[in-house]
């Protein structure tokens, strides 16, 4: 009998520390399943974060850096410029690339440097225990907002992928949720284009990746994955942004 | 030449083909020279949005192979700071000049020497980085050179000192790079430069490159596990004993017969050099220890030198920071004065004679 569902390549054979429920490994997965089909695992670099995916090198089965929180995209700039035949990516929360980095993802963008960027939002600080994100939704509670976000003291949710795509040199932004196999597989074609779009020297290229934290949000899986379809996407609308 | 441009034709010239830096006095030619220079020689001048950006970018840089470097003056060496205990973390190569400006705070743009505790005493963590100071623009072009390769043979970030003085001043410079260009081109990676050269060039084994034909590297400071960051640690503390060992310089002066020893590096030193020299024509005792590591601190002449009769006066452009290290070295055996000014005060050469001459 043949084999038709394999673990992909570049995805080490462990276990995760990531929570039940959370879309970090789904996440990982759909870029290892692109890298083994872009053909490029002996040429991708990847730049991973401060917060719960610090230790996706752990994880990838290629080349990886760490960044301090929020820089990524800076190390990323300085990896790039040097190995131009390299595939660099970076894989960021909404903390590290939408709050500490918002300075190094904007310049980074408008420089239009020709990398990948996979921004995970899941509308909280995950790794620290359940801070108020930037993109943390209008009355979602959170450890530092207890009674709920609200306008007049947090702000609105943070649109980074929004202000990203006003930029001249930022070439392609898409907006997917994992919350659905039918939206898993529409997340993984973006997420196929963003490197695709780097091998083909277009430039930089960003996926919003709504993800689920069932621990944080205070959620079963199940509800995380209809909160991301119900609450969620109606705040940062699904698809092609530019 | 200015120190500044110095500095970078030096860093050229040793290899360095990744420069990232932002705008601050007094170090702006530096950046300038760059930004020219780079492009012919097929380097990369990248004007970051930030220290916070420059100083990663050079994280990225390294960690892609390349001699890498930043420069900064005070306020900007203070926000790269996070980035260089990053870089001693995952044991990257690195230079970052600092062209020292008066502080605290904004401060002012005049030169100053209050930037030795954040060298040598850095960021986050128990790390250090090789701190030299040069004293003239031409020690400044070679130190360069000296600093990308005791980086590259550690691993570690080494930082020039330098200062608003030296950094502003003009002198005729001798290069020298055949002489001095010890290894600087076998440890460049073969695909960060042209083809034809690449024949000459190895990679660092450690260098992201794609893991095409060996297993996948990692650039990490991260050690989660119980016990790994210890064990990580030791290994930093290893590597630091062996460069304290082995990579300690300094500028003696007239030290067998001295009553008194002057104690200054840098700017301060060539001050401080020619006071000796009108003290010494005076017919006083007058010695000079001239530290040119400040990190590793040269113990050897003061453990040497330390007698009941002999006198330490330690000068500086600050309110005295060597001077910790000069009494942690002199350990009590000789007495110690302190003359020092900063915010734009220098000691001046009758400065320190008078100070003598009172003593």
């Amino acid at each position: 009998m043949e084999k038709t569902f394999k673990k992909p390549q570049s995805l080490r054979d462990i276990s995760t520390h990531y929570c039940p429920g959370c879309g970090h490994g789904i996440a990982h997965r759909l870029i290892a399943e692109v890298v083994d089909e872009l053909e490029i695992r002996e040429r991708v670099i990847g730049v991973a974060p401060v917060g719960c995916a610090v230790i996706a090198y752990d994880y990838w089965d290629f080349d990886c850096s760490e960044a301090a929180h929020g820089r990524a995209l800076a190390v990323a700039t300085g990896i790039k410029r040097v190995r131009p035949q390299n595939i660099i990516f970076t894989y960021q929360g909404d903390g590290d690339l939408a709050a500490i980095g918002t300075n190094e993802t904007i310049h980074a963008a408008n420089r239009g440097e020709n990398v990948t960027v996979i921004f995970i939002n899941n509308a909280i600080y995950g790794m620290t225990g359940g801070q108020m994100a930037p993109t943390t939704l209008l009355a979602q509670k959170t450890v530092t907002s207890p009674e709920g976000r609200q306008e007049r003291l947090h702000g609105y949710p943070l649109k980074i992928s929004e202000i990203l795509a006003s930029l001249r040199a930022v070439k392609y932004v898409e907006r997917v949720s994992l919350d659905s196999p039918k939206e898993i597989i529409e997340a993984k074609k973006a997420v196929k284009l963003a490197f695709q779009n780097q091998i083909d020297n277009i430039g930089f290229s960003l996926v919003e990746i709504l993800s689920p934290c069932p621990t944080y949000w205070d959620m079963s899986p199940k509800e995380a994955m209809d909160w991301i379809r119900d609450v969620m996407a109606k705040e940062f609308p699904l698809g092609r942004i530019k | 030449m200015t120190g500044n441009e110095a500095m970078a034709e030096g860093a050229i010239q040793a290899g360095c083909r990744f420069y990232a830096g932002y705008p601050i006095t007094p170090q702006n030619e530096f950046t300038s020279y760059m930004a020219k220079r780079m492009p012919e020689v097929n380097g990369i001048f990248i004007q970051a949005e930030s220290e916070l950006a420059a100083i990663n970018m050079v994280f990225g840089a390294s960690a892609a192979g390349a001699r890498a470097m930043t420069s900064s003056s005070s306020p900007g060496i203070s926000l790269k700071q996070e980035g260089i205990s990053y870089i001693a973390g995952a044991e990257l190569p690195a230079v970052i000049v600092n062209v020292m400006r008066g502080g605290p705070g904004l401060g002012n743009i005049w030169p100053a020497q209050s930037d030795y505790f954040q060298a040598t005493r850095p960021g986050h963590g128990d790390y250090h980085s090789i701190v030299l100071a040069p004293y003239s623009v031409q020690e400044a072009h070679e130190f360069m050179f000296l600093g990308f390769d005791l980086a590259d043979k550690y691993r570690t970030p080494a930082i020039v000192l330098s200062d608003g003085m030296l950094g502003q001043m003009m002198e005729p410079l001798l290069v020298r790079s055949r002489e001095l260009g010890v290894g600087r081109e076998k440890l460049q990676t073969p695909n960060s430069l042209p083809v034809r050269q690449a024949g000459k060039l190895q990679t660092k084994s450690w260098a992201l490159t794609g893991c095409k034909g060996r297993e996948p590297n990692i650039v990490k400071s991260f050690y989660m596990l119980e016990g790994d960051l210890e064990k990580f640690n030791l290994t930093l503390q290893k590597k630091y004993k062996a460069i304290c060992q082995k990579e300690q310089r300094y500028e003696g002066l007239f030290l067998d017969d001295a009553k008194i020893i002057l104690v200054a590096y840098g700017t301060m030193a060539r001050i401080a050099k020619s006071a000796l020299h009108s003290l010494r024509k005076k017919g006083k005792k007058i010695g000079l220890i001239r530290p040119i590591t400040l990190w590793p601190f040269p113990q050897k002449p003061f453990t040497q030198y330390s007698m009941p009769h002999t006198r330490y006066l330690v000068i500086e452009m600050s309110y005295g920071q060597m001077l910790e290290d000069v009494r942690l070295a002199v350990n009590g055996k000789s007495p110690i004065e302190f003359l020092g000014r900063s915010g734009g005060g220098i000691p001046a050469e009758e400065e320190i004679i008078d100070f003598v001459n009172r003593q």
